[in-house]
């Protein structure tokens, strides 16, 4: 595991293939492979639309209805990025991904010491209500849903989002809004936690428990496999964690006496599609069918809505290379038609630019006319689920399958997700592999073109998106005069009662909006949470 | 026998991608050094003094944000007040080729954007490092 390996003799006969998940792949597959892995297609199948939901979740894919496109966009201050959406809009995307800068998601505002030098720089800046009021500007929220990605403080982002839409007189049950909202996934892999693993479970808890009855289109959390994958794992580890990680947060809401099939239709999945064509698609649909079967068999649902899942799959951005950029282009295209086999229901590339910054419009763009090509010219709408009845995509889902569950189980056997990120273990296993796929890179056992075969060629430059130094300022400027205009004697008092509210563990969401009504700040409500709660210490792994 | 080379591997400000410095940290224990890891969201204060406590003799920053001119700007700055300016400083991460000649003239020759090989960098430390005492 680790990196896929390809093994080829002086002829250049490719003699042994072994996928990144530790699957060997046979030359020849016949009927013979189907009897032999024990595949019931009426079992291990059905239709689309039904139980298990191994070739989709609608019965008719995308002839019914074709997949959001959503490109992550965020730069700068929030009329910056307003206008980038407003662009991505009028070229045909169909939902929002907001990302915002590095500040924002570690809850500090602007003008903190250690914000210096990252306002706006990876994303959007924001710090109060004032900001989500211009970023939002315009944007019809009845019909376009907004991706957050935003996990540490989710949970005041959503507030910001509920109280931007009713100024703008959206109802609640009209707007969508999908914050990231996974905090397991940030410690291991992505870095931007803030709290520890416990009230950080909990906050994610309040928003879908809140969701459930105060933002009914919302998907309170989405969960990322996306980002231990491209931190180091395999696609088997991807999905067992993510599955193990949805698990918690399941357990969390259980715990507070709700069932099942009234909140677990606001999870979503983030998923990677990067790799071996043929993995990921066999990925997607054991996925599909084993999502079905843990909410069924582990926890008892009994709506068939809450068996289905639903997701992001698209990315790519590990399979990206800086080399010979252009290349990304193409390799976009590829991993765009594995989320379209694979049944995505929402997608997102990382553009060609991307391993050297964030996209410039043309880029994006690029990224956008990718999927409109997929869905438009080449027949990805034709028919649901294409691949299925493969003798090869068959026995490839089936023993994806078999090594999730065991993947699962050992994270089970560790006590679970919870216990699993505290000691570490999972941090260790991801950057095991990272350093075993690079290994194998640099050694050439995994061809990257451009970066290890067919280097040659002229160096290309690519056209850099800039970063604006002034926007910073004026982000700083923006927050003091909102400090100034603001009720303070109102705010200290919202603070206090949040303060109150998160330390007797009661659901801070209608708190959290109250404080973003009156313009408390991202930084001020995300103290006062480091007060109640304490902040998370790394593992150490070493 | 020759004094193993102790590096700080540390990963400055906000950003959080640490694929990259958990990998070379591997790599670079494997090639024979003592590799310490600072883990995430640390200061320039805290590095400078975890280099000072663990008395290394190359400090290596991951940086994916693109936020590293004012983030090395700011360590130079204060390991010349701190007089650790000795220590040899390295960087790796999302570094555009333009940001290669600043960097040179902030006192930073280290230079490995991403896609470097493992060789490369380490060849590179055990050329230029000067082993402190």
């Amino acid at each position: 595991m680790g990196v896929a390996k390809y093994i080829k003799n002086e002829k250049d006969e490719v003699r042994d293939v072994t996928l990144q998940s530790g699957i060997h792949v046979k030359p020849l597959y016949t009927k013979k492979d189907l009897e032999a892995i024990g595949f019931d297609p009426d079992k291990d199948l059905a239709l689309p639309g039904e139980y298990p939901y191994t070739r989709g979740i609608h019965p008719l894919g995308y002839r019914s209805r074709e997949w959001t496109t959503r490109q992550y966009t965020g730069f700068g201050a929030p009329k910056e990025t307003n206008e980038r959406f407003k662009l991505m809009i009028s070229h045909g995307q169909t939902g929002l991904n907001v990302a915002f800068d590095l500040p924002t998601q570690m809850g500090l505002d602007s003008d903190d010491p250690l914000a210096e030098g990252e306002v706006g720089r990876v994303g959007m800046a924001v710090d109060s209500l004032r900001d989500f009021e211009v970023a939002f500007q315009g944007i019809p929220l009845d019909r376009i849903g907004a991706g957050l990605t935003i996990n540490a403080v989710a949970s005041i982002m959503l507030a910001m989002f509920q109280a931007t839409a009713e100024k703008y007189g959206f109802k609640k049950d009209q707007v969508s809004a999908t914050p990231q909202n996974d905090i397991l996934k940030e410690m291991i892999g992505r870095g931007a936690w803030i709290f520890p693993v416990k009230p950080a479970v909990r906050l994610i808890g309040d928003t879908i428990e809140y969701s459930m009855k105060e933002l009914p289109r919302t998907n309170p959390v989405s969960v990322c496999g996306y980002h231990i994958r491209e931190s180091g794992c395999s696609p088997v580890q991807e999905i067992a964690y993510a599955f193990q990680i949805a698990n918690t947060y399941i357990e969390e809401v259980l715990r507070r006496g709700h069932h099942i099939d009234d909140f677990v239709r606001g999870f979503t999945f983030n998923l990677n599609v990067f790799g071996n064509l043929w993995e990921q698609v066999a990925k997607f649909r054991a996925a599909r069918k084993l999502w079905a079967k843990n909410l069924k068999e582990r926890y008892g649902a009994k709506d068939n809505r809450s068996l289905l899942l639903r997701g992001i799959f698209g990315g790519g951005g590990y399979g990206m290379t800086k080399a010979q950029p252009e290349n990304n282009i193409i390799r976009g295209a590829y991993y765009a038609l594995a989320a379209a086999l694979g049944g995505a229901q929402t997608t997102a590339l990382c553009s060609f630019d991307e391993a050297y910054t964030i996209p410039t419009p043309r880029a994006a763009l690029l990224s956008l006319r990718t999927f409109q090509i997929l869905m438009e010219e080449i027949g990805l709408r034709d028919t649901v689920d294409p691949l299925a009845g493969s003798y090869f995509i068959e026995t490839l889902t089936k023993q994806m399958e078999e090594r999730i569950v065991e993947e699962m189980k050992r994270v089970d056997e560790m006590g679970g997700m919870i216990k699993a990120v505290e000691t570490g273990y999972v941090q260790k296993e991801v950057a095991r592999q990272a350093y075993e796929f690079e290994k194998g890179v640099q050694k050439g056992e995994l061809i990257k073109v451009g970066v290890n075969k067919y280097t040659e060629g002229e160096e290309m430059e690519v056209e850099l998106h800039e970063y604006r130094l002034g926007s910073a300022e004026e982000q700083v400027q923006r927050l003091r005069e909102v400090k100034r205009e603001r009720d303070n004697r109102k705010v200290s008092q919202l603070l206090k009662d949040l303060e109150s509210a998160a330390r007797a563990e009661k659901n801070v969401m209608p708190y959290l909006l109250e404080c973003c009504k009156a313009y408390a700040t991202l930084g001020e409500m995300t103290k006062v949470f480091k007060g109640a709660y304490g902040e998370f210490k790394e593992p150490s792994i070493f | 026998m020759e004094k193993k080379i102790r590096i700080l591997v540390a990963k400055p400000g906000l950003d959080g991608h640490d694929r990259g410095a958990k990998v070379v940290a591997q790599a670079l224990r494997d090639a024979g050094m003592e590799v310490i890891y600072t883990g995430l969201h640390q200061t320039i204060d805290q590095i400078t003094h975890t280099a000072i406590q663990e008395g290394v003799d190359v400090i290596g920053l991951s940086i994916m944000s693109g936020a590293h001119l004012p983030i090395c700007e700011k360590l130079m700055k204060e390991m010349k007040k701190m007089k650790i300016d000795d220590i040899l400083v390295v960087i790796g991460g999302v570094i555009p080729k333009r940001d290669i000649p600043p960097l040179q003239k902030i006192g930073i020759q280290g230079i490995f954007p991403g896609g470097t090989s493992f060789d490369e960098s380490i060849r590179w430390i055990k050329e230029n490092v000067k082993q402190r005492v």
